[in-house]
C-alpha cells in the first residue's frame, strides 16, 4: 500500500454542494422523526440527481435490505441484490441515496461490462429516520428504483473514531477477503466469487463540530474507488460522507481465477491508496 | 453508557425490574430530588453514591453511574461529576455535609455524559479538573453531539445548565495527587471502554475507583476497543485493591472479583463475533445472536448488546 499526495480534484462537487445546502436546513425536525414515512424529500431531490429521467419501480430486478431500526446509526448495513438474467440484462450502475442525510447521495457505483456483479453490501451513516433507496441503471439506460425505510438518528454527526490514535496510524490500510463458497450463512454460488474490501479511513462527515473552535471538522472521506481484476473493471465508486468510517464493500462478481485483484482509492485530501492481491484458488 | 436508546417498552421493563430488585428503590429516588446525594462511607474518608442501572433521563436526573469523593487532611477530591449539573451540585452538597475542606480536584474517569455532565457544578469551587491526556480531544469531538443527543431524554430544564468542560490537568501513565497525607494514584489506561479511561486508587484505604473499566449488573458498553479492554483486565486485576467502586454496579464491590462478570461477557462476545467473521457471516446477521448466552446475566442487555456487537464486529474484522 502506498500513499501518494496529489492535487485535489473536484468531481465530488455535487456531493459536497448537496451537503452544504443541507447543513443550512435545521436537522432537528428530521432527527426526531416520525414513524410515518413521507417521500416529499425524495420528490424534491429526484430532479437534482436524475433530472427529468423517468424512474420505474425495480420490480425485483434490484432489491435492498437494511435493518428497520439501526443499532448504530453510524454503521447501518445495506444489502443490494441484482437480478441479471436474460430479460433484465446487466446493471450498469447503481446510486445509493439516503433521503434525509445532509448529503443524500451516499455513493454511485458503476460496474464493468462483464463484471457480473449480483450482490453488493456496504455500511452507511443514517442521520434521521429515512428512506434508503437504490436506483439502478440498466444496460439500455432505464432507471429502476427500490427503497426501504430505516429508523436511525445522528449517524452523520455522531463522532466516530473510538480509538483516534489507532485510526490515524492505519489510514488507508486495505484488506481483501475472499469467501469460500461453502461457508455457513452464504448461499451456494456457481461461478461468482464473493469478496469483501475494507479500507481504513475515518471518512469524516464534516458535520462533527470542534467544541473548542466551534468550527465543523472538515469532511475527509474516500471519494473515489476502483476495483479491477487484470485489466477489466469490476466496479468503481464515487462516494460521499454517508459511507461509514472504514468503508466496507462486500460484493459478488464473475471472477477469473489466477488474475490479480487491484484496488485504487483516493480521498478528499488528495491521498491515494492502492493495493493488490493475487486471486488464487488457495485463497478461495 | 453512550446513548439514549429508543425502546421505551423495554426501558420500562428494565426500570421495573430494577425497582423490584434494588435495595434503594423509592426512598433513594425521593432523596435525590433535592439535597445531598445519598452517599455511603466505604472506608474512613471514602464516600460513594450508587447510580441506578437505567438510561439517563429527566426522572433520574442522569444519576446512573457511581460517583464519589475522598477526603484528605487538606483537601477533597471528587471522582466524576454525574449526569447533570443538578447531580454535580448534590454531590457537592454531600461533600459539604461531611467536610468543609476545599474541593481541590474533580477527577473525570472518562468522557461519557453520565460521568461528566455535572462538571459545571464545580466551576465556582476553585476546583481543578483532572483527566486522561486523551480526554480533551475526545470531548472536543463528541461534546456537542452529547449535548444534542441527550436533549430529548433529559429534557430542556436539566440540559440548560450542562456544559462540556474539559480537564486542565492531564494524566499520562501513572501520577500521584496528594490530598494531605492521602496520596491518590491516578492511572491512564490504553483504549478499553473508551480511549480515555482513568482509574483512581486511594493508597490509604486500598479502595479503587475503576470508572467504567468495571461494570457489574449494568451491561458493559463498548466505545473503545474490545481486545484492548480484555488485554488490560490482567493489569487491572493486579491493582492491589481491597474494594472497588465500579463505574456501574454495587458500592463497594470486592476486588478483583468485580471483574469476573464482564470478563465472561467479553469472552462470549469476542468468541461469537470472531466465529461469525471467520465463517463469513455478514455483520447484520452476526450481531443478532452474538453473546446471546449472556442475556439473562445483565441489566440493559437489550439496549446495548447489539450495539456492542456491532462495534466489536467492526473492530475484530481487522484482526
Amino acid at each position: 500500500m502506498t500513499i501518494i499526495p496529489t492535487d485535489r480534484h473536484n468531481r465530488m462537487m455535487p456531493f459536497v454542494l448537496l451537503a452544504l445546502m443541507a447543513i443550512a436546513v435545521p436537522l432537528s425536525a428530521n432527527a426526531q422523526g416520525t414513524s410515518v414515512p413521507e417521500s416529499t424529500t425524495w420528490n424534491s431531490l429526484k430532479g437534482d440527481v436524475f433530472g427529468q429521467q423517468a424512474i420505474a419501480p425495480a420490480d425485483g430486478v434490484v432489491s435492498i435490505e437494511a435493518p428497520k431500526r439501526a443499532e448504530d446509526a453510524a454503521l447501518v448495513p445495506i444489502d443490494l441484490r441484482f437480478k441479471t438474467d436474460a430479460t433484465s440484462g446487466q446493471i450498469k450502475a447503481v446510486t445509493l441515496i439516503v433521503d434525509e442525510n445532509p448529503a443524500p447521495v451516499a455513493a454511485v457505483f458503476k460496474f464493468g461490462k462483464d463484471a457480473g456483479v449480483t450482490h453488493l453490501a456496504t455500511r452507511l451513516r443514517v442521520n434521521a429516520y429515512s428512506y434508503v433507496r437504490a436506483i439502478a441503471e440498466t444496460e439500455d439506460g432505464k432507471l429502476l428504483m427500490t427503497q426501504t425505510f430505516v429508523k436511525a438518528s445522528g449517524g452523520c454527526s455522531a463522532p466516530a473514531l473510538k480509538n483516534q490514535d489507532e485510526a490515524m496510524a492505519s489510514l488507508g490500510k486495505m484488506k481483501l477477503r475472499v469467501f469460500p463458497s461453502n461457508a455457513p450463512g452464504i448461499e451456494p454460488k456457481t461461478r461468482a466469487t464473493e469478496m469483501q474490501l475494507m479500507i481504513r479511513h475515518p471518512n469524516n462527515s464534516g458535520l462533527q463540530m470542534d467544541q473548542l473552535t466551534r468550527y465543523y471538522i472538515p469532511a475527509h472521506f474516500i471519494q473515489g474507488l476502483t476495483v479491477s481484476q487484470g485489466d477489466r473493471l469490476i466496479m468503481s465508486m464515487e462516494g460521499g460522507i454517508s459511507i461509514s468510517e472504514d468503508p466496507n464493500f462486500r460484493f459478488e462478481f464473475d471472477a477469473r481465477p489466477g488474475e490479480d485483484v487491484r484496488v485504487e482509492a483516493a480521498d478528499t485530501e488528495g491521498k491515494k491508496f492502492q493495493d493488490e492481491w493475487p486471486l488464487q484458488p488457495s485463497s478461495l | 453508557m453512550i446513548h439514549p436508546t429508543r425502546r421505551s417498552v423495554l426501558k420500562t421493563s428494565a426500570f421495573l425490574a430494577y425497582c423490584c430488585m434494588g435495595q434503594f428503590s423509592a426512598a433513594r429516588v425521593l432523596q435525590s430530588e433535592s439535597g445531598p446525594l445519598p452517599v455511603t462511607e466505604i472506608d474512613d474518608g471514602v464516600f460513594a453514591f450508587s447510580g441506578a442501572d437505567e438510561l439517563m433521563r429527566a426522572q433520574n436526573r442522569g444519576e446512573i453511574c457511581n460517583v464519589g469523593f475522598i477526603i484528605g487532611k487538606e483537601a477533597v477530591a471528587a471522582i466524576d461529576s454525574g449526569g447533570s449539573v443538578a447531580e454535580g451540585r448534590a454531590l457537592i452538597a454531600a461533600i459539604r455535609a461531611v467536610s468543609d475542606k476545599p474541593i481541590r480536584y474533580l477527577i473525570n474517569t472518562h468522557m461519557h455524559p453520565d460521568h461528566i455532565f455535572g462538571n459545571a457544578a464545580f466551576d465556582d469551587a476553585g476546583t481543578t479538573i483532572v483527566g486522561h491526556h486523551n480526554l480533551p480531544r475526545a470531548l472536543a469531538s463528541r461534546g456537542d453531539y452529547y449535548l444534542q443527543s441527550f436533549r430529548a431524554s433529559m429534557g430542556a430544564d436539566l440540559m440548560a445548565d450542562i456544559r462540556i468542560i474539559p480537564p486542565t490537568q492531564l494524566i499520562a501513565g501513572e501520577e500521584t495527587l496528594d490530598l494531605g497525607g492521602r496520596p491518590l494514584t491516578l492511572r491512564a489506561w490504553k483504549p478499553a471502554h473508551t480511549d480515555n479511561d482513568l482509574t483512581v486508587f486511594d493508597q490509604k484505604s486500598n479502595v479503587l475507583f475503576t470508572g467504567d473499566l468495571c461494570f457489574i449488573g449494568h451491561l458493559p458498553t463498548m466505545d473503545g476497543s474490545i481486545p484492548g479492554w480484555m488485554d488490560q483486565l490482567e493489569p487491572l486485576k493486579a491493582v492491589n485493591a481491597r474494594l472497588a467502586v465500579p463505574g456501574h454496579g454495587p458500592v463497594p464491590s470486592k476486588w478483583p472479583e468485580a471483574l469476573d462478570d464482564e470478563r465472561r461477557y467479553f469472552e462470549a462476545l469476542a468468541r461469537d463475533i470472531r466465529k461469525s467473521i471467520a465463517d463469513g457471516v455478514p455483520m447484520a446477521e452476526a450481531v443478532k445472536t452474538a453473546a446471546e448466552s449472556e442475556r439473562l446475566n445483565w441489566q440493559l442487555f437489550e439496549e446495548y448488546n447489539e450495539r456492542n456487537a456491532t462495534a466489536a464486529f467492526a473492530e475484530l474484522e481487522w484482526e
